[in-house]
């Protein structure tokens, strides 16, 4: 029981925090990669949007020489439309315009592994994914 | 008996101008194949391109392409045991032989044949040959996948020249 409220406290402080206007993540889904960064790294105290803008914006080499960045697909700003390479458009990733898009966490994790696998040739980790939620709670 | 005749020549009229419109929609056939109605199959396929009609395949093309998410044309595209089952059945149920009827895409396909790239098909590859490659490589086509770039109706269905 004890090691369900400490993940759950910091969910909803990073769900709430500065943004409470915000159309956050779900504060479970943000508490699940809390839990596993913290499991993976005991020293790992919060998510960071500064970590998680340098990942949504390097070019990595280890995944498709077509998709080197999350920026491939959706654009250098997160809060305009992308486009996938068959010219599909792909909604903002910014929670402030599409507030929807982080509501059913099987989505965002089926999400994670394709792209992450695409961009940077693996899975990312929960700090990764947290990260980069933090930062697209915060555009 | 007293025949009015200018009243039968008229609906005889109206009947031949139906059957001549009603045949033309027919002729159209290989220009419409009907758009994914399916929740799942629009939302899963069409999140990354065009939910393309199931009509442009065979079933066995779909089978074969449902088998392996994982390596979609480079890609991953893999989806939970359930929803690809659920996909399967739905593009296999409105496959372009489904019906026992090989509709005009598929007639120049050898049988038994189960490409994955529709623009491998004999027919599509003859009704884009007036395409140039620089047409082909401008910025908003980009890709083959890319229809709607084209044909502006795409997504109902309608894949005239344009």
């Amino acid at each position: 029981m004890n090691r369900i409220v400490p993940p759950l406290l910091l969910a909803l402080t990073l769900g709430l925090g500065g943004h409470a206007a915000v159309a956050a993540p779900p504060a479970a889904l943000i508490g699940g990669y809390a839990d596993a960064a913290r499991s993976a790294d005991p020293a790992f105290t919060a998510f960071s949007a500064a970590r998680g803008e340098t990942l949504h914006r390097t070019r990595f080499a280890g995944g498709k020489p077509d998709t080197p960045a999350c920026t491939s697909c959706h654009g250098d700003d997160a809060r305009q439309a992308g486009k996938t390479k068959t010219g599909k458009l792909i909604e903002p990733m910014a929670a402030s315009v599409s507030p929807a898009r982080y509501a059913d966490p099987a989505k965002v994790e089926k999400w994670f592994k394709r792209n992450c696998t695409e961009v940077l040739g693996r899975e990312c980790t929960p700090l990764e994914k947290g990260d980069w939620l933090a930062y697209m709670a915060q555009q | 008996m007293n025949i009015p005749f200018r009243p039968v020549f008229m609906v005889l009229l109206a009947v031949s101008a139906a059957g001549l419109v009603l045949g033309r929609a027919q002729a159209g056939d290989d220009e419409y194949f009907p758009p994914v109605t399916d929740p799942a199959t629009l939302s899963e396929c069409g999140s990354c391109h065009l939910a393309f009609p199931p009509s442009m395949l065979p079933a066995a093309s779909w089978k074969r392409m449902m088998a392996d998410l994982q390596d979609h044309f480079g890609d991953d595209a893999s989806l939970d045991a359930d929803t690809t089952a659920a996909i399967t059945r739905y593009l296999v149920a409105n496959a372009g032989d489904a019906s026992g009827y090989r509709g005009d895409i598929l007639r120049s396909l050898p049988r038994g044949a189960a490409p994955l790239r529709i623009t491998e098909l004999p027919k599509w590859v003859h009704e884009h040959d007036e395409v140039s490659e620089a047409e082909w490589r401008a910025k908003d086509v980009g890709s083959k996948a890319n229809c709607p770039a084209c044909h502006v109706d795409a997504n109902k269905g309608y894949f005239e020249d344009d």
